[in-house]
């Protein structure tokens, strides 16, 4: 199993969960979350005074799906979140040692 | 004799005033970071509670009561012995005097939360409580006295303040100055952000604000008559005005016409419009008004430069729209009064008179309070609390929360 981790802008969450689900991922679990890469941050202006916000809004995508659909969900993400503009975000892939459903005590792959 | 339609209008224009306040709190309250949203909510409410009892015990009678010199209410009205139903024949002499009483008390509330504005985010309550007593007492009453009472100096000269420049706005605006000087700036400013944590709550604050204005202005004409048509009138069309011009300004300096600029532009042109509303042509308004927005802008911008940390441009807004408006009055007058427009020369120079005098008073008699205060219980919270946020040291409690 494996867990995705994708930051991504936030206007882009719906065709990016829209586009996972029709590839057959059931769940996930989103945060709005607030960063910075390259792109960095921007200014806001307040009453004339200048203010650099550094981090940025982003959304964070978290699922754990079984290996084989690992990389097909990751090709799936940059594709629905690509702006081709700065500041498009990363996906990051990591191992997963074990799920369980709370409700039925479940694990491993039939938890997912 | 009582007249049923002032006294409806006059309790009215005082539950107008009293809306006032809260609305300042959201006003205020939103322009700050969200860990002292409640501290800077209360500072407005708490002069509701405060000042409410003040005034029935002493506020009144110093600033209405039998005028000693010119200067100052004798202690005639203490616990407001002798106000009651029948009409006092000084004031407002058609509504029983406990309704010209509750009126004014709605002015002496909300004088000294305008000055919160400039204190946020560092004071230490109890200080702050004590300093808005203080301040009533030895600021509020003797100024009100002095140019609304019946004896009273200012107004004797025949400085024209029709709903508050003077009292309300210049008296606050000033001392908001001096607090921010003695108090010193915020931890981190201006370097670190100091962005408002959720402007939709100062959005619906000013829009409260806007409306109890009507009471403000209007209800200082003491009647349901021609003044309080006129200074119902004046007031929306200076609002409209300052918004419109404080956001133009904006908009050409900075590329962007902002929320924040609009309504810290209304407000201005209430300010402004205070002392004038009911003296002045719907037209006098408008460039009275215009004046505010672009005057106000100017001054919170020059804040950068000067490096005070007036947090809320309680100065920018209140002292200096207060003095371009008790300085325009003398300018525009036209109705019951005559101004420089009119050819008074006279007028203009007794309102930079009453300006100066107001500066000079509420300005020493400011940093007198704050230094005893100082001396005897501190000023600021401790730096660990600035940092913490004042909502969960001062009081235990925070504004938003998760779950």
């Amino acid at each position: 199993m494996k867990k995705i981790e994708a930051v991504i802008k936030p206007f882009k969450l719906d065709d990016v969960k829209e586009a996972l689900v029709s590839i057959g991922v059931h769940g996930m679990t989103i945060t709005e979350v607030r960063g910075f890469g390259r792109q960095k941050g921007h200014t806001e202006v307040y009453r004339g005074a200048e203010y650099t916000v550094d981090f940025l809004p982003k959304v964070k995508i978290e699922m754990v799906v079984p290996e084989d659909l690992a990389s097909k969900v990751a090709e799936t993400i940059c594709n629905a979140a690509k702006t081709g503009k700065i500041g498009d975000g990363k996906i990051f892939i990591l191992p997963v040692e074990e799920v369980m459903r709370i409700r039925t005590g479940e694990t491993g792959k039939d938890a997912l | 004799m009582i007249s049923g339609a002032d006294t409806a209008w006059l309790l009215v224009a005082s539950a107008l005033v009293m809306l006032m306040t809260p609305g300042l709190a959201f006003f205020y309250g939103g322009m700050v970071r969200s860990k002292n949203v409640l501290n800077t909510l209360f500072l407005s409410f708490i002069a509701l509670a405060v000042i409410t009892l003040e005034w029935v015990v002493i506020g009144y009678s110093m600033a209405f009561g039998r005028d000693i010199g010119g200067f100052i209410g004798g202690l005639n009205h203490l616990f407001l012995h002798g106000v009651g139903l029948t009409p006092s024949p000084n004031y407002a002499s058609t509504v029983p005097v406990l309704v010209f009483m509750i009126f004014q008390m709605m002015f002496a509330i909300i004088t000294p939360a305008l000055i919160s504005g400039a204190l946020v985010e560092r004071m230490k309550f109890s200080a702050y409580v004590w300093f808005i007593l203080l301040w009533a007492i030895l600021v509020y009453n003797p100024v009100c006295h002095w140019v609304w009472a019946k004896g009273g100096w200012l107004g004797k000269l025949g400085a024209l303040d029709f709903a508050g420049g003077t009292v309300v706005h210049i008296n606050a605006g000033i001392s908001a100055l001096i607090v921010a000087l003695v108090l010193g700036k915020r931890k981190g400013y201006p370097s670190a952000n100091f962005v408002p944590h959720n402007l939709t709550l100062t959005a619906i604050g000013a829009g409260l604000l806007w409306f109890g204005w009507f009471g403000f202005n209007a209800g200082s004409a003491l009647g349901a008559n021609q003044t309080a048509a006129l200074a119902f009138v004046t007031t929306h069309i200076a609002a409209a005005a300052a918004s419109f011009s404080w956001l133009m300004a904006e908009w050409i300096h900075v590329g962007k016409p902002s929320t924040l600029g609009a309504v810290s532009g209304l407000v201005a042109g209430l300010v402004a419009i205070t002392p004038a509303a009911g003296f002045v042509s719907p037209i006098g308004a408008i460039f009275i008004g215009l004046g505010a927005g672009v005057i106000c802008y100017i001054s919170v911008l020059l804040k950068g430069k000067f490096g005070y940390d007036d947090s809320l441009d309680a100065f920018g807004v209140h002292g200096v729209g207060g003095i371009w408006g008790a300085i325009a009055t003398g300018i525009f007058a036209c109705h019951n009064a005559t101004g420089l427009l009119s050819g008074n020369v006279h007028q203009f120079i007794v309102q930079v008179i009453a300006v100066a005098v107001s500066i000079v008073y509420a300005g020493f008699m400011t940093f007198v309070i704050l230094k005893v205060i100082q001396a005897i219980i501190g000023l600021r919270v401790e730096a660990e609390e600035e940092v913490t946020g004042l909502d969960l040291t001062s009081h235990g409690e925070t504004g938003y929360k998760l779950v």
